[in-house]
């Protein structure tokens, strides 16, 4: 089964570091995508630029909006994720676990939704 | 001869319906399928057992027609929508294990998804009362002053992430099990609280939520003997002990020293206190077990003059090294007047105020307010008992403490 971890922290934290910790947490993370992609538990993911990078993109009555800045003003920020094949949710807690900045801010595990031509989960309960 | 089949799955509903449900959820991969195959197998005992006799081993009975009763509809289902319940079907194949250790784990799986950490806490609660314990959602709602409505759709919701998250039916593996434990022992305290706190409440009728604690922790020591479950079990049996002798028949609150001991079962407080000791004796014990070990000292002194207060205050220290917390402190500080003197223990009580954190906490301000009228200081000792006045909202309380300033002033009158 796929699940995405989403990994958020405070960006501000992270801009305290000093140039050799914030370094040496890369490279943490770099060591974690090789052991995950090892263990074949690893299909995807990337780390993130900083939310002054975030564009927002909406479209309504057929014309584009575009605003700077993320989807929401949130105390932390997502920095990164990780697209993993776990066996179950208690695999997928055990991996995530393991994500370095985990120790920082937090790591939201959301299971992957299949696109159905029909039934798709999710929405559609509103009337016909 | 037919109320006799009767009355036998009446009590075997009672008894065994949970471990039912628990095993079938294993074998057909869905509670709310476990649950209707559940009340079919029952439904056709009633109808057979009185004509065709009890079966040998009632409860595989029921299991297996329950588990027939699911394939059967899987299958069903399996006609009108070809590709799905997949899983399901698989499960199907394999044979059915129905010895006695698969059955007990299968409560433990029970117990263990229905508290998963990835599940809020209310619905850990909800899905617990109710797939554990059977409670119905009417029962749960009235416990938790809350609408049916809520609660059943907080369940819903709770079983719909366990599907979608795939949250294993599973007993965690060792490296996990503890702090698993944790969240179910936590999940017990919090429904025992609930009951303990508006027990004494008139205002609304509690479903035993105590009781259902009790019986959900012995359950949970039989099928996992650790340390700690059994240290909540003492814990909440030490405290029920004292129910009927904690509120006077005004319905106001005696404090323990004041308490009536005569009153207390001595039955809870004789099974809590070996509980109490087996879990000492175990190597991980932790903070239910040190908190069962304190109520158990006072369970036992005969009278509150007798009471052994430099164990407590022993007890207390290494509970604070446990579980570092300013309340926990608080009530090390009472420890510490009540052995080694007054002033030694108001100093400790005013040093945690004087740091913030308790400021607006009642017990806080009562505990100095108590220790000021123990050591003659009425006026000081008023001004407290308003402050904690001023932070309390429960009625009884607020009794207790207007009771304590009214005696305050008219000794000073005299």
């Amino acid at each position: 089964m796929k699940y995405l971890a989403l990994v958020f922290y405070q960006e501000k934290i992270m801009a305290e570091m000093s140039q050799p910790q914030w370094d040496e947490l890369n490279q943490e993370c770099m060591q974690c995508v090789e052991r995950l992609r090892k263990q074949s538990h690893f299909i995807d993911g990337n780390a993130l630029e900083s939310i002054e990078t975030a564009t927002t993109v909406r479209v309504r009555d057929g014309n584009v909006t575009v605003t700077d800045g993320p989807f929401a003003e949130t105390k932390e920020q997502l920095a990164g994720y990780y697209l993993l094949d776990a066996r179950d949710m208690n695999e997928a807690i055990q991996l995530a676990a393991k994500i370095p900045p985990a120790r920082y801010g937090g790591v939201e595990l959301r299971p992957v939704r299949e696109l159905r031509l029909n039934d798709n989960s999710a929405g559609g309960k509103g009337k016909s | 001869m037919e109320t006799n089949g009767q009355n036998r799955i009446k009590q075997l509903y009672n008894e065994s319906s949970r471990q039912i449900l628990a095993t079938l959820i294993r074998l057909l991969g869905d509670f709310d399928l476990a649950e209707e195959c559940m009340h079919e197998s029952f439904a056709v005992a009633l109808k057979q057992w009185p004509e065709q006799g009890i079966p040998e081993n009632p409860v595989a009975w029921l299991i297996s027609t329950g588990r027939f009763k699911g394939i059967d509809q899987l299958r069903r289902k399996g006609r009108i929508i070809a590709s799905e319940n997949l899983d399901a079907d698989i499960s199907i194949t394999t044979s059915v294990n129905l010895n006695d250790q698969q059955i007990r784990d299968d409560q433990l799986r029970l117990i263990f998804t229905c508290c998963h950490p990835s599940l809020s806490v209310e619905a850990q609660l909800a899905l617990t009362l109710r797939e554990v314990c059977g409670l119905t959602t009417e029962e749960i709602a009235q416990a938790f002053i809350s609408k049916p409505a809520t609660i059943a759709q907080r369940i819903v919701r709770a079983k719909n992430k366990i599907q979608k998250n795939n949250i294993p039916y599973e007993i965690p593996e060792a490296a996990q099990i503890n702090e698993r434990l944790r969240v179910v022992l936590q999940v017990i305290y919090l429904v025992f609280n609930e009951g303990y706190t508006s027990s004494t409440d008139t205002s609304h009728d509690q479903y035993h939520l105590t009781d259902v604690a009790v019986r959900l922790a012995r359950k949970v020591v039989d099928l996992l003997p650790a340390a700690e479950a059994k240290g909540l079990l003492a814990l909440m049996l030490l405290q029920d002990s004292r129910k009927r002798a904690r509120v006077d028949e005004n319905g106001d609150l005696v404090t323990l020293e004041n308490q009536d001991r005569s009153q207390w079962n001595s039955l809870q407080i004789a099974e809590g206190c070996s509980l109490t000791l087996e879990a000492l004796s175990q190597e991980e014990f932790g903070t239910y077990t040190l908190q069962a070990a304190i109520a158990a000292v006072h369970a036992e002194a005969p009278s509150s003059e007798t009471t052994d207060w430099c164990q407590i205050e022993g007890l207390y220290e290494v509970l604070l090294r446990h579980e570092p917390s300013p309340v926990i402190e608080l009530n090390y500080g009472v420890a510490t007047a009540m052995c080694k003197g007054y002033e030694i223990g108001l100093e400790k009580i005013e040093a945690i105020l004087a740091r913030g954190e308790l400021q607006n906490y009642r017990y806080a301000h009562a505990a100095k307010a108590d220790l000021l009228r123990r050591l003659g200081k009425k006026k000081e000792a008023a001004r407290s008992y308003r402050r904690a006045l001023e932070l309390t909202l429960q009625k009884k309380e607020k009794r207790y403490l207007e009771k304590r300033i009214a005696e305050l002033s008219s000794n000073e009158k005299n």
